[in-house]
Parts: C-alpha cells; sequence; structure tokens
C-alpha cells in the first residue's frame, strides 16, 4: 500500500511524485511501510520509494535523473539535498549548486 | 479554417501590422507608431548579426504579417535596405521610417502612424480563403517549469503534436539545452540513422554550450517546484514532442518543408560568445515564428503570463494550484489531470481544438489581455547539413 497521493511514472523509477501537497510531520505508506514527512512538500516534488547509495542512480519516467549525493532511504524527500545532475550542477538561490 | 493567402503560398490565421524597429535608438519611435493597431517587434543591436537580420527578415515576412514598418534611427549597422526589399518581394506593403532623415521623433511617428491607421483598415477588409490543418506550423514551448509539467502539460502536449501531425500539422519542438540526457531515446526516433546522429550532436553542443556557461537551462524557480537536475526537466520537456518520428533538424529561421515532427536546434554554432542562448521564453517563441509557426504552444507549471507578438500563444497550465490562482491567464488546464477530471487522452484533445480554433476566429487568453512580448539577441549559426532533412533537395 502507498499513499494515493504519490504517482508512479514508471514501473523502474526510484521514486514517485506527489500529486497532492502533504503537510510537515504527516505519516504517510511507502510501499506499506509508514513513514513520516519531515518538512511540508508541494505538488511535483519526489517522494524516494527504494533507498538508493551515495553515487547510484537515481531514476524518474523510467530514465536516469542524476546520482544520490548521499545515502537515500524509502520516504525521504529527494531533491537538491541528497540528489546531484551527472551534466550541469544546479544553480539555486543564493549561489548555493547542489 | 480561414487565413489570409500570402504570395509564397503560405496562409497567415492573423493579419497584422508589424513595426520593427532596427536598433534601440529606434524602439520608443516604434513602440509609439505601433500603438494598439501595429505589433512591434524589433533587434536593440547596433553591431551587425546575420542571424539578426535572417530573424528580423523572415518575421516581417511571417505568415500572420500583412504590412510592415521598419523605423531605422539611420546610423545604425542594420541593413535596412536588404530588409525593405525582402518584405517588398514578398507583396506586403512596407513603408521605411528614417528618423534622421524624416525630422526626428514627432514627425517620425506622425509619418509612421498615418501609414499604420491606413493599414490596419486595409486589413480588415482583407479577403480570407479556406485553410487546412495541412497549412499549419505550430511550435512549443515550457517555461516555468515544475514538478507537474512534465507529468500533465507536457505529456498532454505531446498527444496534441501527435494528432496534429497525422492531420498534416508541421509541429516543431525546442530548446536543445533542455532534451539533455534524452539523447538516446530521441536519436532512435529519427526518420533516418544520419538524422539520427544530427539530433544527438545537436544535444552534445548545448551539453558543451551551457557548460561553459556554468549554468544550465535551469531556474531556481524549477528547484522550487520540485525539480532537481536538468536532466529530471529534459525528461519532462522532451514529452512534449510526442510519440511521432522525427521528421527533421531545423535552426532558427529554417522552416519545415512539409507537415512532419520537427526539432529546432537553438544553441549557436562555434564557439561560445554573446552569452546564454534564449536569455528568457519569448527568445524561443520568437525562434519558432521565425520557422513560421503560426502558433506556439507554452506548457508552464509555476505560471507564465507572456504572449507574443505577430503568433499567438496558447497557454496550458500543467499545475492544478497555479491554475486556481491564474486561470484568466491561462487557455487549457491539463492540471486537471492530476485532479482526476480529465484524462491525458482528453486535454490532449483541447490542445488540439485549441489550435484549430485559431483559424476559426478564436483568440488566446494572452491575446486578450494584450500581451505581445518579444525579444531578439545576438547569435551564430552554421547552416543545416544535407542529413537534418531527410528526403528534401
Amino acid at each position: 500500500m502507498t499513499d494515493p497521493r504519490l504517482l508512479l511514472l514508471h514501473p523502474g523509477d526510484t521514486v514517485f511524485v506527489l500529486r497532492d501537497q502533504i503537510a510537515a510531520g504527516e505519516m504517510i505508506l511507502v510501499d506499506g511501510a509508514q513513514v513520516r514527512v519531515q518538512q511540508g512538500l508541494g505538488l511535483g516534488h519526489k517522494i524516494a520509494r527504494l533507498a538508493v547509495a551515495p553515487g547510484d542512480r537515481v531514476v524518474k519516467y523510467g530514465a536516469p535523473i542524476g546520482r544520490a549525493s548521499r545515502a537515500i532511504a524509502p520516504g525521504d524527500h529527494v531533491h537538491t539535498h541528497n540528489l546531484a545532475s551527472d551534466y550541469t550542477p544546479t544553480h539555486q538561490r543564493g549561489g548555493a549548486m547542489a | 479554417m480561414k487565413g489570409w493567402l500570402r504570395t509564397d503560398g503560405r496562409k497567415g490565421i492573423r493579419n497584422h501590422v508589424a513595426v520593427a524597429y532596427l536598433v534601440e535608438c529606434a524602439h520608443h519611435v516604434a513602440r509609439r507608431i505601433a500603438g494598439e493597431d501595429g505589433h512591434l517587434i524589433g533587434f536593440p543591436g547596433c553591431f551587425p548579426n546575420p542571424y539578426a537580420q535572417r530573424m528580423m527578415e523572415r518575421l516581417c515576412t511571417h505568415p500572420n504579417v500583412g504590412a510592415v514598418v521598419l523605423v531605422s534611427l539611420g546610423c545604425e549597422s542594420f541593413d535596412r535596405q536588404a530588409l525593405e526589399s525582402v518584405v517588398r518581394a514578398s507583396g506586403r506593403p512596407c513603408l521605411t521610417v528614417v528618423i534622421q532623415a524624416t525630422g526626428g521623433t514627432a514627425a517620425s511617428i506622425a509619418m509612421g502612424r498615418a501609414f499604420v491607421a491606413q493599414q490596419a483598415a486595409a486589413l480588415l477588409l482583407a479577403p480570407v480563403v479556406p485553410m487546412t490543418p495541412a497549412d499549419l506550423v505550430v511550435g512549443t514551448v515550457c517555461g516555468g517549469s515544475d514538478g507537474t509539467s512534465g507529468i500533465t502539460g507536457n505529456p498532454a502536449a505531446g498527444i496534441a503534436f501527435d494528432k496534429l501531425v497525422a492531420a498534416g500539422v508541421a509541429c516543431i519542438f525546442e530548446e536543445t539545452g533542455e532534451l539533455i540526457g534524452c539523447e538516446d531515446v530521441m536519436e532512435a526516433r529519427a526518420a533516418t540513422p544520419a538524422l539520427g546522429a544530427e539530433l544527438r550532436a545537436s544535444v552534445d553542443k548545448a551539453a558543451r554550450y551551457y557548460a561553459t556557461l556554468g549554468y544550465g537551462s535551469f531556474a531556481a524557480g524549477n528547484a522550487d517546484g520540485g525539480l532537481t537536475t536538468i536532466e529530471e526537466k529534459s525528461l519532462g520537456a522532451y514529452m512534449k514532442s510526442g510519440q511521432s518520428r522525427i521528421s527533421g533538424l531545423l535552426k532558427p529561421g529554417d522552416q519545415p518543408p512539409r507537415g512532419g515532427l520537427y526539432l529546432l536546434d537553438v544553441v549557436p554554432d562555434g564557439e561560445v560568445r554573446f552569452g546564454f542562448p534564449n536569455i528568457s521564453d519569448n527568445a524561443e517563441i520568437v525562434e519558432m515564428m521565425a520557422c513560421g509557426a503560426h502558433c506556439t504552444l507554452f506548457v508552464t507549471g509555476r505560471g507564465s503570463v507572456v504572449g507574443s507578438a505577430l503568433a499567438p500563444v496558447v497557454k496550458i497550465a500543467a499545475n492544478p494550484h497555479m491554475f486556481a490562482r491564474m486561470a484568466g491567464d491561462m487557455d487549457v488546464n491539463a492540471g486537471a489531470i492530476l485532479t482526476g477530471s480529465a484524462t491525458l487522452e482528453q486535454v490532449g484533445q483541447q490542445i488540439f481544438d485549441r489550435v484549430i480554433g485559431l483559424a476559426q476566429g478564436q483568440t488566446t487568453a494572452s491575446e486578450d489581455l494584450g500581451h505581445r512580448e518579444f525579444i531578439l539577441t545576438y547569435k551564430t549559426f552554421d547552416p543545416i547539413g544535407p542529413a537534418c532533412l531527410p528526403g528534401v533537395g
């Protein structure tokens, strides 16, 4: 069982996409496991479906979208803090690069 | 469907007076000349640039343009005589106002305004001819993307593209800098292996170009909306191309020779110069128009409000929350796919109907709101190679 707000785009994906917002502190089901969401997440953000070791590929649409820059556990928010491009670094406000 | 027949055989779905400034110094005068009746376009640079010259020639003879005013300060490098001969050869009425030779700002505005008023009145009475989908060129871009763009608006635009291609329309997708990571899947869709190699090379060029500049085609708002890497944004953007076979590779100003699906290579050739390839979304829309696009599909998740001079922009909202806030700026709500009130197929059909409707008297939200954005900057391109348009020539 997985929270209906989590959308799986492709069977090979390591992430779900949020089809609605999730509030900070909410407990959600990820493949049968209860996981607490640490921060509020908006529509379109990604939550890990599978664990990914640092340096391994994160997959969405059935295709790699970069590599884990640190260990990712199921239920984690997957974003610039734990995922990096194989091509060009992602520029963020304030000058940080991820 | 009805349109205005031009001497080159193309048909326009609008009949606008284009008012073009040929250097920034003529911008104010041109804006006053255009007023509400004319569509303002132009090139701000004073140094010559063959790309800008070609773009202005293509735009002033765009099928949606019925008459042209060129506004020159007088001392800029732009070759106004060459542009005027191209416009005149197309059979369009053309007035060139040279501010330094006309007695300055007030006299130039008066001269230009009289011509615009006269042409606008004449264009209202111009006869129309029947049009079919095979007469249409349609572009697609995405801007202000978020994590919803790639799962609602872009795949819905892709379905619309499949339907349009099947109806004989020439469809163009673009921004090779936002196809980084899609080389393999895209190459496999090419009509010929040699074209496939050209498609791959265009994305490799974009990756090198952006690597030199230090930034990918990725804005801070993309990350706020849940996108993390350029390849993730690319895979979402790629969905706009649909499933059709890819018939060719174009560069800005090249017209598709027949119906089908084409990739537009927007990244300059040669060493990196003049800065970022397209500094904002309208630069991409302008290049679509230079390829003859009668209208452009624009998918947005964060909520872009832009339209365009000359050619209507169909705005497709990818994010249902944004649509709820900005419905007045949007033409299609693809966010309905996430809330369950419409399927991808239904939204794809809505977009298709919206495009056909533009040649039946319908207008877009951005046209109704008066949006007529336009931007053109310096670039350098080599001509496309023989493998780019298989079966032509």
